[in-house]
């Protein structure tokens, strides 16, 4: 069964008398454990396709199935609870909360989660191992280099073990190697059977996911399959920094 | 989740201190202002309540009532119309009396050694301390045995022992009142003013029998008249009850006729008094309200401080909701640092609300009279405005679109 399908999916906005056609009609379903990248220019609908798929905004037209569940007329609430349970966020801005430690940062879905306070430490820490910070829980996001921080927001968005992670632009900030780094993370999530949904604009960040949806003017252009190049082999080709990060 | 809503709420007022300070302020102020105002009206309030006492609160005083010789009606008191047996009927049969003393006054000339003073004589039983919370400072009252008898003792006021005595001890000395003379016996303690200004310490006690044989003289009509009779009523009774059954009483046993008017005058003194403590509850419930003022500019200052912090917090809102706040959550968290920050604020004013209010009494040397139940008013309102000021905020934040904030710069 699909973790994500979508049936004419489309979503209008209306800016006094004009209504805009962010996206028209999108049906398109994405199996568990594969790797999505999502494509195209500035106002192709690429950010509207990905605010209706992380529950953020309701569809106006067509229907959406979350992990079997149909997610597309619930209430404001019950789209957090769903967020809460099944997606797992990744930004461009890494959106930590400052002065906070990088463990309570990764705790912060749990807590909306009703999760007792000994489990969300618990389950907070083994996250941040499986990022490779274990020694870092207790650093503010200022003390940590970008590629740590966006390690953290990935771990944050594991936390819950979402039915999938939507990850938008999470490069986007980033220099060439940390971003490959945080690609290997990605794909090596991905090869643990997590499914991801990428949002990007350069192709050569796409050429990591095994799948491209390609939008323009709204509508899906190109949907296709591709070998995805590793991200472990593509580090060995860089030249090395001063100082790795851990 | 209110408990993770306190720590978050504490964590951001200690991001940034002076801003959190300068908002308590306000609340500091407002608290502290109502705690100090009120306590100065309290204080106010207790003094008339304490003048009340002094005077006796509890007292009526039977004065004869005015005489009409063929159509020409004379003053209060021309006419002597009560008697000492009006004052035992009085005692023996209105349950609610507890005592009632009967009194004569008049004015002589008194003398002791080459100093002389006149002053006002009373001629007292044994229950006028009683009747008057009058008691003697040195020395010993007017005995039963001193009125049976018509000893020649007499007590001092104050005032009349500074003017005959100076700071000499009067007791045991003799003084003539109208060329007769009299052993002091005792000195009254200080009574201080009237209501109405009057010294009452200017004055002579001396027994009933004595006063009118010897200084005041005895009325032709009836030997056994007096002038005044003052009655204690016991506590916690209902004045008014006690004088309606005193009025009645009285009219019986003078036998006057329905449609005949009063021949004598009763006064409760209280009610001048009563008067006076209304106008201060008054001055204190005002006080109280121009505090309350500060204390709504300072909810206002709360306001404006949460508007401002939930405007520069849009993206960690955006966040919060991306994994999964609900509305009410974010509600929640802004709401508990709103009413935080008012409680905080709330609990140092009223500790220096407690300070001011000492130091007023200290400084101003001003009665001040700290009531509890300011303390737990100011500080419930102090709750309420955090949560009042602090609802629309957070009520702005909670419904903020996750999309807008998450892209907010």
């Amino acid at each position: 069964m699909a973790i994500i399908a979508t049936e004419e999916l489309g979503k209008d906005y209306h800016l006094g008398p004009h209504t805009v056609h962010a996206l028209r009609g999108i049906s398109v379903s994405i199996e568990p454990g594969e790797f999505v990248a999502v494509m195209g220019p500035s106002g192709s609908g690429k950010s509207t396709f990905m605010n209706l798929l992380g529950c953020l905004d309701r569809p106006s037209a067509g229907r959406y199935w979350l992990d079997g569940q149909d997610v597309a007329r619930l209430s404001r609430d019950q789209l957090a609870t769903v967020r809460n349970a099944k997606i797992g966020f990744v930004f461009q801005m890494f959106n930590l909360l400052p002065r906070t430690s990088a463990l309570e940062n990764v705790e912060l879905p749990l807590l909306y989660g009703g999760i007792s306070s000994r489990e969300r430490r618990q389950r907070g820490r083994a996250r941040l191992q499986a990022v490779g910070l274990a020694d870092r829980e207790h650093h503010h996001p200022s003390q940590l280099s970008g590629g740590q921080q966006q390690r953290v927001a990935i771990a944050r968005a594991l936390v819950n073990d979402p039915a999938v992670i939507l990850a938008d632009e999470p490069t986007g900030n980033l220099d060439t190697r940390t971003s490959v780094e945080i690609l290997a993370l990605l794909q090596r999530l991905n090869r643990q059977g997590l499914t991801i949904v990428l949002v990007t604009h350069e192709p050569d960040i796409a050429n990591y996911a095994s799948r491209r949806l390609v939008f323009r003017d709204g509508r899906l252009r190109t949907d296709d399959h591709a070998e995805p190049l590793d991200a472990v082999e593509a580090l060995k080709s860089l030249p090395e920094e001063d100082e790795a990060v851990a | 989740m209110l408990l993770q809503a306190l720590r978050i709420a504490l964590r951001s007022l200690k991001v940034n201190k002076l801003r959190t300070a300068l908002t308590m302020l306000g609340i500091m102020i407002g608290v502290a202002a109502v705690i100090a105002m009120v306590s100065v009206g309290a204080g106010a309030q207790a003094r008339v309540a304490e003048q009340i006492q002094s005077l006796g609160s509890n007292l009526i005083i039977v004065l004869s009532g005015s005489s009409n010789a063929a159509g020409v009606r004379l003053g209060q008191g021309s006419q002597t119309t009560i008697t000492e047996d009006d004052a035992s009927a009085i005692a023996r049969e209105v349950p609610l009396v507890q005592v009632a003393a009967p009194s004569s006054r008049g004015n002589a000339q008194v003398v002791y050694g080459n100093l002389n003073w006149s002053t006002g004589i009373q001629g007292v039983t044994a229950d006028y301390f009683e009747a008057r919370d009058w008691p003697v400072e040195v020395g010993r009252p007017v005995l039963q045995e001193d009125v049976d008898g018509a000893t020649k003792v007499a007590l001092l006021g104050q005032t009349t022992a500074l003017n005959l005595f100076g700071d000499a001890d009067p007791i045991g000395q003799i003084i003539r009142i109208k060329k007769v003379p009299f052993t002091v016996v005792g000195l009254l303690s200080r009574k201080g003013q009237s209501s109405w200004g009057q010294d009452q310490d200017d004055v002579i006690l001396i027994p009933l029998s004595t006063a009118k044989k010897k200084v005041l003289g005895v009325s032709q009509a009836n030997a056994r008249s007096v002038g005044s009779i003052s009655i204690k009523i016991r506590p916690d009774e209902d004045m008014a009850e006690a004088e309606t059954q005193i009025r009645a009483l009285l009219r019986q046993r003078h036998r006057l006729q329905p449609y005949q008017d009063d021949d004598f005058w009763l006064r409760n003194l209280s009610e001048v008094l009563q008067t006076q403590e209304e106008s201060s509850k008054v001055m204190t419930y005002l006080l109280a309200a121009i505090a309350s003022v500060s204390l709504l500019v300072g909810g206002i200052g709360i306001m404006n401080i949460m508007l401002v912090s939930v405007t520069e917090r849009t993206r960690e809102i955006g966040l919060r909701m991306a994994v999964g706040a609900r509305s009410r959550d974010i509600l929640t968290q802004f709401l508990v640092e709103a009413v935080t920050l008012s409680l905080i604020g709330g609990v140092i004013g009223i500790a220096l609300g407690i300070g001011g209010s000492n130091a007023i009494s200290a400084l101003a040397e001003w009665r001040t009279v700290l009531a509890p139940s300011a303390i737990v008013l100011a500080f419930g309102f102090a709750a309420a405005i955090g949560i009042f000021f602090g609802f629309y905020p957070a009520r702005k934040a909670s419904r903020l679109d996750p999309i807008e904030a998450l892209r907010y710069e």
